[in-house]
């Protein structure tokens, strides 16, 4: 009983209480470089969930044979080796999107949020909590990137996806898209409106 | 006998055998999705093509159909106008050709059909700030005139030169003229409020984007000179 609630826990902990990005303020890069539009955010967190959850289970299956004083060197091979994987795929599938993120997906290997999971998390759990332990993370990951991507397009194009939402009366009555939002500094704000908001609701992350 | 995790030959042979599955794994994905990728290159560079006479492939539509609905001839140019036989315009690297003495280059050259109009695509490649630049200026039948352009880059800095490739700087280069008054010259990028030092037609740079603007100023003269026997042939046929 006691080991399915840490299972939950390992999964949803990283969502909100344990967040990589707005608890731990890992893998800030990223999110200000690829959140000025929804659908390449989506994309972004997806390879992540998908390179983390991998990359997890891989070092979790071999952890008992790597060598100690080799050990980050053999999980940057396994995260650089599934990043490449994960560009290839997108430069054959989703063309477009990858020309967007460009080098931000290859950026994913320096991501510290993996590092930090596989060295704290998947050298010393079995393989199934560590795959979780992935998933969670890069969801943490991903939804923090769509909240900012949500609105800086909102706020700065007044689109979503792509598609027009702020409808043209609004214009017409002298509305105007807010450019600043599409600005590298507005992402740092946006999650640190997130950290604010999350701080209060969750009084024992206040410090 | 337990095996000594730590000993040097151990992580020797451990490396060893990891490098080995992982460049096997890799030269596998590579392999097998090479064709897809390739294919995806095409049709963005066909896409980028048809962007220089303002033509977009709508949603849905295949960048290749459209391309084949405008783009009625391809030839390769030599440099004294002449065609070239056995060459195929659109797989020549025009970004090798560049570097190449004028004289030498092979010119690759799109003849497309905008609305009964016959509209000559030349092929542009250069160096900004950071890396390549690339693009496609498409002239009019008549060899004078520009009816579009497009630019593209690698990496330059968003925001400033990375404008090139936006349509608001792509559309000053929109009717001029790059034959005037019977004399070729190729158009200059300049600062914004200066003129250039000849006669030629110009547009305005992009205001922190000096060296990418220079770059495309640069790519132009490169690029167009090239053709010059061929285009002054056709404004002088059409007078």
């Amino acid at each position: 009983m006691s080991e399915k609630v840490s299972l939950r826990s390992v999964l949803f902990n990283p969502l909100s209480r344990n967040n990589p990005v707005v608890v731990q303020v890992l893998g800030i890069c990223s999110v200000l470089a690829v959140t000025v539009k929804l659908a390449p955010a989506l994309v972004m967190g997806l390879s992540v969930i998908v390179v983390l959850a991998f990359s997890n289970v891989i070092i979790s299956l071999i952890r008992n044979t790597i060598p100690t004083n080799i050990r980050i060197i053999v999980q940057l091979v396994v995260v650089a080796a599934l990043v490449i994987i994960v560009d290839q795929l997108l430069q054959a599938y989703m063309y477009d999107v990858s020309k967007q993120l460009s080098v931000f997906i290859s950026l994913i290997i320096t991501n510290c949020i993996l590092m930090g999971r596989l060295e704290a998390f998947a050298m010393s759990n079995k393989p199934w909590p560590s795959l979780l332990d992935g998933i969670g993370n890069g969801m943490g990951y991903a939804i923090i990137l769509v909240i900012v991507a949500f609105f800086r397009e909102l706020l700065g194009n007044g689109t979503l996806l792509g598609y027009q939402v702020v409808p043209q009366w609004c214009y017409d009555h002298g509305y105007v898209n807010n450019g600043l939002m599409i600005l590298p500094p507005m992402a740092l704000i946006v999650v640190a409106c997130i950290i604010w908001v999350q701080r209060s609701r969750n009084k024992e992350l206040q410090e | 006998m337990k095996l000594n995790r730590q000993s040097n030959v151990y992580t020797v042979v451990y490396i060893i055998i990891m490098v080995v599955v992982v460049g096997a794994a890799l030269a596998y994905t590579a392999m097998a999705l090479r064709g897809k990728q390739n294919e995806n290159a095409r049709a963005d560079k066909m896409k980028q093509i048809l962007a220089s006479i303002h033509v977009a492939p709508a949603q849905g539509e295949k960048p290749a159909e459209v391309f084949d609905r405008y783009i009625v001839g391809q030839k390769v140019l030599d440099a004294s106008g002449r065609e070239v036989e056995g060459e195929n315009a659109f797989d020549i690297d025009v970004a090798q050709q560049s570097k190449l003495p004028s004289d030498k280059r092979l010119l690759p050259l799109f003849v497309a059909d905008v609305d009964g109009a016959t509209k000559y695509i030349i092929p542009m490649s250069g160096t900004g700030l950071w890396g390549p630049i690339w693009g496609y200026i498409s002239i009019d039948a008549d060899g004078t005139t520009v009816y579009g352009a497009y630019f593209a880059h690698k990496g330059e800095t968003p925001g400033l030169g990375a404008e090139i490739e936006k349509p608001q700087f792509s559309d000053r280069f929109d009717g001029k003229h790059i034959i005037k008054d019977g004399v070729f010259q190729p158009i200059s990028v300049v600062k914004p409020g200066m003129r250039p030092t000849g006669n030629e037609d110009y547009v305005d740079g992009i205001s922190g984007g000096t060296i990418t603007s220079k770059g495309v100023s640069a790519m132009l003269d490169n690029c167009l000179v090239p053709y010059r026997a061929f285009l002054t042939s056709v404004s002088r046929e059409k007078k």
